[in-house]
């Protein structure tokens, strides 16, 4: 990669710790209207994209293995142990082996990046994560000749996870990205949210962000990272093919069979917010347009 | 009508259930469903029900349609098998599951995809959108005919034939909700079985009733 992504987002987008904090109090209390009216002027004054509250980033998740709910995973996603935590590197790489999590983040930098999230489900948030470039990581285990894939794998752990007993889906969740997007300076690994670190129900201790792409790409928990030659299995795709393609970019102009993809609802404008347009690629089209030149999207949705 | 001495011997404890409920008037149904409504509506503007109310609201309105449509469709089979009377209450039940039906229309379609070209795209393009329109169609002559006026106006025998459409509506309706689960997920499907369920009794008892 020539140059390193740098986020057009900064600090100064981050809404100021004791108002994303408190956010939750003022917005419940009996002056509701009042308090969101002030809370969002003060937000907009300090740019267009203001990240979503702590509050709203991990109560509204879809992690299937701890419940179908948007709310379940913050209920039970605590019995998760995240610590000692190991990922299994594996496949066409020159240094294969069992990673601790301490070893794979050893001498990365992590960085702060204010991403737009757009869930295939049509609703949106701004997250202000914290983690290192995927590509650092790759480019430590040596990606030999002929890797053309990333394939991911989630933790599959029945004792701790109550959303596997049912056959929701077909465990373990796994995930994959083509090397080229897998490299891309726009592609991290998260382990922390407003420098916190990551809590259990959004992908602890270590997740995926593919910023264009819908959120299910985004694969949290990650126990096993595998360099492959073929198109690995992905979750979603294998379980309904014509609703969830392969590489599911964020694209207003290519309908999910059953809901529109041109708008989103922005979590956290409450009850009467409106709907805003989705934007192609999620907003990152000038970063990652040149990934996909000369493709059909409609095709390879 | 099975008069108190009918029923007391075979079953002193729905007996006594019966007597009980012939003392809470219908129309405390209607305040207590309609006020839960308004309450619901109250929690989403404020906060209480998340920090997506939308979503949550429109789907609290859906599934207490669903409730109140599989508890309407149990009146029938309550009263035959196990003797418990609620036929008192049968209209506020379903009166009640249309005004849910109403309000989950309402935030789906001004509060949700709030444009009318796009609520109208869902419509026709959609299929579980197009089953869950038109259940909500065959509930609303149900819903107006409602009425003691009506009953007296159509018969009884008319009246009836028209409120089976209750049955498909609520097939659709169950189906309406299964279809846009993703994934395999068990709640859609435990409405589905128990409106299956409670229509397969009726088929039963039709049955029954030829042969005898």
């Amino acid at each position: 990669m020539a140059r390193r992504y740098t986020s057009d987002l900064t600090w100064d987008d981050v809404t100021p710790k004791a108002l994303y904090m408190n956010r939750r109090q003022i917005m419940s209390g009996a002056g509701a209207m009042l308090g969101a009216g002030l809370i969002g002027g003060a937000a907009q004054a300090q740019g267009a994209l203001e990240p979503n509250s702590w509050e709203e980033i991990t109560t509204y998740n879809n992690y299937y293995e701890f419940g179908t709910r948007k709310e379940d995973p913050a209920r039970n996603a605590h019995t998760l142990t995240t610590s000692p935590w190991e990922i299994v590197i594996d496949g066409m790489v020159d240094n294969p082996g069992t990673y601790s999590f301490e070893e794979i983040v050893a001498g990365q930098t992590i960085e702060e990046r204010i991403y737009r999230f757009r869930c295939v489900e049509a609703w949106s948030m701004v997250i202000p994560w914290n983690g290192f470039e995927l590509a650092d990581l790759l480019e430590r285990v040596g990606v030999q000749d002929g890797a053309r894939y990333v394939a991911f794998e989630t933790a599959l752990r029945p004792d701790e996870m109550p959303g596997v007993r049912l056959p929701v889906l077909d465990w373990p969740y796994r995930e994959g990205l083509r090397l080229d997007e897998a490299m891309h300076p726009l592609t991290i690994m998260a382990t922390g949210i407003y420098g916190e670190t990551i809590p259990n129900q959004n992908g602890a201790p270590i997740r995926l962000v593919v910023p264009w792409k819908y959120g299910f790409k985004s694969i949290k928990s990650i126990v096993r990272i595998t360099l492959t030659d073929e198109q690995p299995h992905a979750t979603w795709n294998a379980t309904q093919p014509d609703e969830y393609g392969f590489y599911s970019n964020v694209n207003p102009n290519v309908n999910h069979p059953r809901w529109s993809q041109a708008t989103e609802r922005r979590i956290g404008g409450g009850l009467f917010a409106s709907r805003q347009d989705t934007l192609m690629f999620n907003g990152y089209e000038a970063e990652v347009a040149a990934l996909y030149e000369g493709m059909d999207l409609a095709e390879f949705f | 009508m099975a008069g108190p001495s009918d029923i007391a011997p075979r079953a002193p404890l729905t007996a006594r259930v019966n007597q009980a409920l012939r003392r809470v008037p219908a129309w405390t149904l209607y305040i207590v469903g309609a006020g839960w409504g308004g309450w619901l509506f109250w929690l989403a503007a404020t906060g209480g029900l998340g920090v997506e109310p939308i979503e949550a609201l429109e789907h609290r309105y859906g599934e207490l349609a669903l409730q109140l449509m599989v508890a309407g469709l149990a009146v029938t089979p309550l009263r035959q098998h196990l003797g418990l009377n609620l036929m008192p209450f049968r209209r506020a039940i379903g009166v009640l599951c249309i005004f849910y039906v109403v309000a989950h229309f309402l935030v789906w379609a001004v509060l949700d995809v709030q444009r009318v070209a796009a609520i109208w795209a869902d419509i026709v393009e959609r299929p579980y959108v197009t089953i869950g329109m038109a259940a909500f169609l065959m509930l609303i002559p149900l819903g107006l005919t409602s009425n003691d006026w009506a009953v007296r106006r159509l018969g009884g025998l008319r009246w009836r034939k028209l409120h089976r459409l209750v049955y498909p509506a609520a097939v659709l309706g169950a189906l309406h909700y299964v279809w846009l689960a993703k994934g395999f997920q068990v709640e859609p499907l435990v409405y589905l079985l128990a409106i299956l369920g409670l229509l397969a009794l009726r088929i039963r008892r039709g049955r029954a009733r030829v042969a005898g």
